[in-house]
């Protein structure tokens, strides 16, 4: 057993874990800790297959910024807020994980095919990935690929930024509830109490 | 390069997407629901990560940008959403939300 084994045995074991207790946390901050341990091991398994980059931009913008996101609405939202036991279908918990193990075999099944169809074609491109990392580097040589051949699908991702930029700050906008709700001093509220 | 088979990869993102899967069905808060939306769109990125490595190409590890793009843009317009119907029900969970259902 090599080291490379043990690291994904580690990251496999961290992250099916982590996952299993997302889904058995009530509490949604706990949820939230318990998704960056999954991103983090599934960091560790891109460093493994040779994606440096994607490593390092998955640890800084979904480990970092967008479950900062996350956890900001949570706690604007009440972080003591209990969720709900009442189930109004009652069945819909017992058929969900039926139908989530039924998906998982679907999968592993499909995938087990497909793995059997691509090796008798190419096998393991890992040699060539690796000359990749090593002649040009990876963030290099993926900055050509993201640069030439995907430009156009580059430039509409920054459409879609822009519009989601608009629309969170339509959302977001108090109509007018500034001049209609008067505002308290503290000495007022003072005064009330 | 690891020595670890790309088979095992995709199983643990088998394995993790149907967990997503699952949560979200499961779940009633709308923010938990979102987070394993995200736990889904992480165990996708990392089958693009594998193919890459399988076929000795960059172009993979470039569309996991632009799932990583797409999951920004749709988590900050989400949880705007989730903030507006909190403020106005005074609860985050999907059940309350049943105006629209038949």
């Amino acid at each position: 057993m090599t080291i490379g084994t043990l690291v994904f045995g580690v990251a496999f074991i961290v992250a099916l874990g982590s996952a299993i207790a997302m889904l058995f946390a009530r509490n949604a901050v706990h949820v939230a800790l318990f998704l960056v341990a999954v991103q983090v091991a599934l960091a560790l398994t891109f460093l493994l297959q040779g994606a440096f980059f994607v490593a390092a931009v998955q640890i800084i913008i979904y480990a970092g910024a967008i479950m900062v996101l996350f956890l900001f609405v949570v706690m604007l939202l009440g972080v003591d807020r209990s969720e709900a036991l009442v189930e109004p279908l009652p069945f819909q918990r017992p058929l969900a994980l039926g139908l989530g193990a039924l998906l998982a075999a679907g999968i592993l099944y499909l995938a087990a095919a497909g793995i059997d169809a691509a090796s008798t074609i190419t096998g393991d491109g890992s040699g060539a990935l690796l000359a990749l990392n090593r002649d040009p580097g990876n963030v290099l040589a993926l900055a050509r690929v993201l640069f030439s051949r995907y430009l156009l699908p580059f430039e509409a991702t920054s459409a879609l930024l822009v519009a989601a930029i608009v629309g969170v700050m339509v959302l977001a906008r108090r109509v007018g509830s500034i001049s209609a709700v008067p505002r308290i001093s503290p000495a007022e509220e003072r005064e009330v109490a | 390069m690891t020595e670890v088979a790309p088979s095992y990869f995709l199983v643990l993102a088998a394995l993790l997407f149907s967990i997503g899967v699952v949560g979200a069905l499961t779940r009633r808060n709308a923010i938990v629901i979102f987070m394993f939306i995200e736990l889904m769109l992480n165990a996708v990125n990392l089958v693009f990560v594998t193919f890459s490595r399988m076929w000795g190409n960059l172009d993979g590890q470039v569309l996991v940008f632009f799932v990583l793009v797409v999951a920004a843009a749709e988590a900050v317009v989400g949880l705007a959403i989730i903030l507006l119907i909190t403020r106005r029900r005074e609860s985050a969970n999907v059940d309350d939300a049943h105006l629209l259902r038949w």
